[in-house]
């Protein structure tokens, strides 16, 4: 067969790849589906990988090429294996993010080779301007989404590991640096334009330091970008990183002129845009908001609880347990605190309990409820918890008039009546469960602390609201074990 | 590059950016967390890209990104899968201690 006759087929291998992507996306429209659309998705990633080492594999490829493909390969796809195999379902987000940060480097990288072999793009000043243009316009804008992605993403897991600090950190004169940073990486980005084009000419070494300029600038404004956000804002910016990369790796199809990469690139970029939209709706909050920062930064003004606002009561573990056991409908509103004590079993055995006494029993969850969009859902789902017992919130916001207990576990912000009431509050206008309309509440929680918000909860003060202090693992345990008792 | 290739991949990006509004904004809030991370697998066919680089490298510098953008690529495109796959395991209408088995 001769390299030709390879070339189409390749292609052809390319536009099967590309339609399981799309095949596989649609097929995660439903829980009962998603599974095999996922892997769906998968074959057609192999198709593809096969498809391009079959293609290289038809020229004249060294060993030591090889030695780097295979190597690259079994080292990456190693580590990649090993994290997602062991990763904790509560740490999801963080994976989320480290996988977007190697895609979009990778995707970077792809850039810069391509500027090397371009001798700094001068390859490119002679041929006819425009096209030369664009080229270089692909390179520049793949470094520089590709880089913002690399480390912005990082800055956004090492933060949900817990490695930087949560609460948004403001840097000084943080606002000028990131104004500076973008002007010098753009007007750089400009002057190799102009020169790939052969408009202006510069020495090689001139043209490999502006592209280090820029390639800085982007690298600084990615941490510059997410440092500032707060915790509560991290599944949005994890979701921008997403379309980010895609983004970026659509870029770099255009570079290598592979139309795979542009198709994949812009299905996650299109998607990844559509769920920063739904996440930032969720909360309220434009996204322009959220990446100039500063939520929660203002929690001095917000006035701490004194006692005149009234007083929390305490409720014991039996008085609990006999609510529970003789209602005859109960809301349990599963917050991240439930997650972190993994206590997604007990919450699910309880539930069991309840349910053997007859009572109909549903869980609520927030949109944000957990560290990014639906991840409470993927907790519950590995506690084992049926996916239909589990409603959303615009679905079951108007059954808590009707319920007899709302159960919250580890839930803080997502159920503050603030939001609804207070204006000054930073989280007013953000849609909340409307948990203190039900008949009684009761809140299972470490501590008055706050959640990552960071201001007070009025719900605590509610006559209607017991407060059970404890760890949510023990205390499910412990209610469990009452409400057996009775 | 040439005009034809450019207009071509253009029209190409185009389409797929609207093709991915139009199959995601039907997705379930319930599966937003594996759908995130199932787009995120799919932005490792990068690795394509990378597999072409690694193979002309060169020079020990292309070689060294090469390797770099091959690991990185093939780190996002295994954990990617494996991980959406080990949480659409999960979901199920009606867990029975007996349905794992049945199903391997």
């Amino acid at each position: 067969m001769n390299a030709t006759n390879v070339g189409y087929l390749v292609h052809l291998a390319f536009i099967v790849g590309a339609a399981l992507f799309v095949v596989g996306l649609h097929l995660m429209n439903s829980p009962a589906t998603a599974r095999t659309g996922n892997r769906v998705s998968a074959t057609g990633m192999i198709i593809a990988v096969a498809a391009e080492i079959a293609f290289v594999a038809e020229g004249q490829v060294g060993i030591g090429n090889w030695l780097i493909i295979a190597g690259g390969l079994l080292v990456g796809g190693g580590l990649g294996l090993r994290m997602a195999r062991t990763v904790a379902m509560t740490q999801m987000p963080q994976l989320v993010s480290l996988f977007n940060a190697v895609g979009g480097g990778a995707a970077a990288l792809l850039a810069i080779s391509d500027f090397i072999a371009l001798d700094g793009l001068r390859v490119l000043a002679g041929g006819a301007p425009g096209l030369d243009g664009w080229r270089s316009l692909f390179i520049l804008a793949d470094v520089i989404v590709g880089s913002v992605t690399f480390t912005g993403s990082l800055i956004a897991s090492a933060k949900l590991m817990g490695l930087i600090r949560g609460r948004p950190i403001l840097i000084p004169f943080g606002r000028i640096v990131s104004w500076f940073v973008v002007v010098c990486g753009l007007s750089v980005s400009i002057v190799l334009i102009l020169a790939g084009m052969g408009i202006v000419t510069y020495d090689v070494n001139v043209l490999y330091l502006l592209l280090a300029v820029a390639l800085t600038c982007a690298l600084v404004f990615g941490m510059l970008m997410v440092l500032p956000i707060g915790g509560a804002d991290m599944p949005v910016v994890i979701s921008l990183l997403n379309a980010f990369t895609g983004t970026a790796v659509s870029m770099a199809g255009f570079v290598v002129g592979n139309v795979m990469l542009i198709v994949a690139g812009a299905l996650v970029g299109a998607s990844g845009a559509i769920l920063t939209r739904l996440m930032a709706t969720a909360m309220n909050r434009s996204i322009g908001n959220i990446l100039v920062g500063g939520f929660g930064a203002a929690e001095g003004t917000q006035a701490a609880f004194t006692s005149e606002d009234g007083s929390v009561r305490e409720v014991s573990v039996d008085d609990a347990a006999i609510q529970l056991a003789y209602a005859s409908k109960v809301i349990i509103v599963p917050g991240y605190g439930l997650a972190v004590a993994q206590a997604q079993h007990g919450v699910r055995e309880l539930a069991d309990l309840l349910e053997a006494r007859g009572i109909e029993v549903s869980y609520a969850i927030h949109p944000v409820a957990g560290r990014m969009p639906g991840h409470m859902n993927v907790l519950l789902a590995e506690a084992n918890v049926p996916y239909p017992q589990l409603r959303e919130m615009e679905e079951i916001n108007p059954e808590f008039e009707r319920t007899d207990v709302a159960l919250v576990v580890g839930a803080n912000d997502v159920t503050n009546p603030a939001a609804r009431a207070d204006r000054s509050s930073p989280i007013f206008g953000m849609p909340i469960l409307d948990v203190d309309k039900a008949r009684s509440i009761i809140v299972m929680k470490r501590s008055m602390g706050r959640g990552y918000a960071g201001i007070d909860n009025p719900l605590y003060l509610n006559p209607k609201t017991g407060m059970y202090f404890a760890d949510a693992k023990k205390g499910l345990q412990q209610l469990v074990a009452a409400v057996k008792a009775l | 590059m040439n005009v034809g290739t450019l207009l071509d991949s253009l029209t190409v990006f185009v389409l797929a950016i609207l093709l991915g509004f139009e199959v995601i904004s039907k997705v379930p809030a319930t599966l937003h967390t594996p759908l995130m991370s199932g787009t995120n697998s799919i932005h490792g066919i990068v690795l394509v890209g990378a597999i072409g680089l690694a193979a002309t490298a060169d020079s020990p510098l292309t070689a060294a990104l090469a390797f770099v953008a091959m690991a990185f690529a093939g780190a996002n495109v295994v954990g990617g899968y494996w991980v959406t796959d080990r949480m659409l395991e999960m979901f199920k209408r009606r867990p029975t201690p007996t349905a794992d088995k049945v199903a391997k």
